[in-house]
């Protein structure tokens, strides 16, 4: 059976993925996915030509980790995996794969959106985007901390501090 | 007291990627901030207090009152923003 957390450069493949994760598992009704991608845009704003991502390697493998043991005691889950990309990233390219297998779709939909809105706020990766006037880091949005409230988890990534 | 101190993403770029602190007296991940602050210019500008500023200790997220030990890793970063 495949780790349930990957960092990698290389490209995934959702079909094998999926397949990998259900294998031989005759319990499994569901399998719900996400991907996440480049866009080549952000609202009006054009011209996105590229996406870096760094991360903080074993931190991030380790957070990703706990927080599916946490998907694992709030959702009758069977299978759980996250894949997720780090260097430079076109548009159009894939980033980010969570997919979770239960036996009826309503858990594994819950779990999936929950290992996303966590990940978003707590597990350490950073993007950087290049435009034609040149490369800046991407902030992080409060709405991502709200997302993740919805659980009853309290986030706060994107606060500033006081005064700030 | 020894601790590794590592930067990611801007704070990188403006600090270096890691660099080995001696922080006898410091007794938490805040001092240690507090104390690189001190050293005033590139570290004075990333590290202020009033940036928003995520740190973990031994590679969990941590809040300031973290207790540092010897040969502890500390990390300094912006708020994340993967996925």
């Amino acid at each position: 059976m495949a780790a349930r957390v990957e960092i990698r450069h290389e490209d995934f493949d959702l079909g094998r993925e999926v397949a990998a994760l259900r294998e031989g598992d005759g319990g499994t009704g569901a399998v719900v996915t996400f991907i996440g991608t480049v866009r080549d845009r952000e609202g009006d704003c054009a011209g996105i030509s590229s996406l870096e991502l760094e991360h903080y390697p074993g931190m991030t493998e380790a957070s990703i980790e706990a927080m599916i043991d946490d998907a694992f005691r709030r959702f009758d889950i069977r299978a759980a995996r996250v894949v997720h990309r780090v260097g430079v990233l076109k548009p159009l390219e894939q980033i980010v794969l969570v997919a979770v297998t239960s036996a009826h779709r309503g858990q594994a939909f819950q779990a999936c959106e929950f290992l996303m809105d966590y990940l978003k706020t707590q597990a350490p990766f950073w993007k950087k985007e290049t435009r034609p006037e040149g490369a800046c880091w991407v902030d992080a949005r409060v709405s991502d901390d709200a997302a993740l409230e919805r659980w009853g988890i309290q986030a706060t990534n994107a606060v500033a501090p006081p005064g700030a | 007291m020894r601790v590794r101190v590592r930067y990611f993403a801007s704070l990188r770029e403006a600090l270096g990627a890691e660099e080995t602190v001696e922080a006898d007296g410091l007794a938490t991940v805040g001092a240690l901030r507090d104390h690189l602050v001190a050293r005033g210019g590139a570290h004075a500008v990333g590290l202020a207090r009033g940036r928003a500023v995520r740190q973990a200790l031994d590679q969990r997220l941590c809040g300031d009152d973290a207790a540092l030990r010897d040969g502890a890793e500390v990390a300094f970063f912006p708020p994340v923003t993967g996925g």
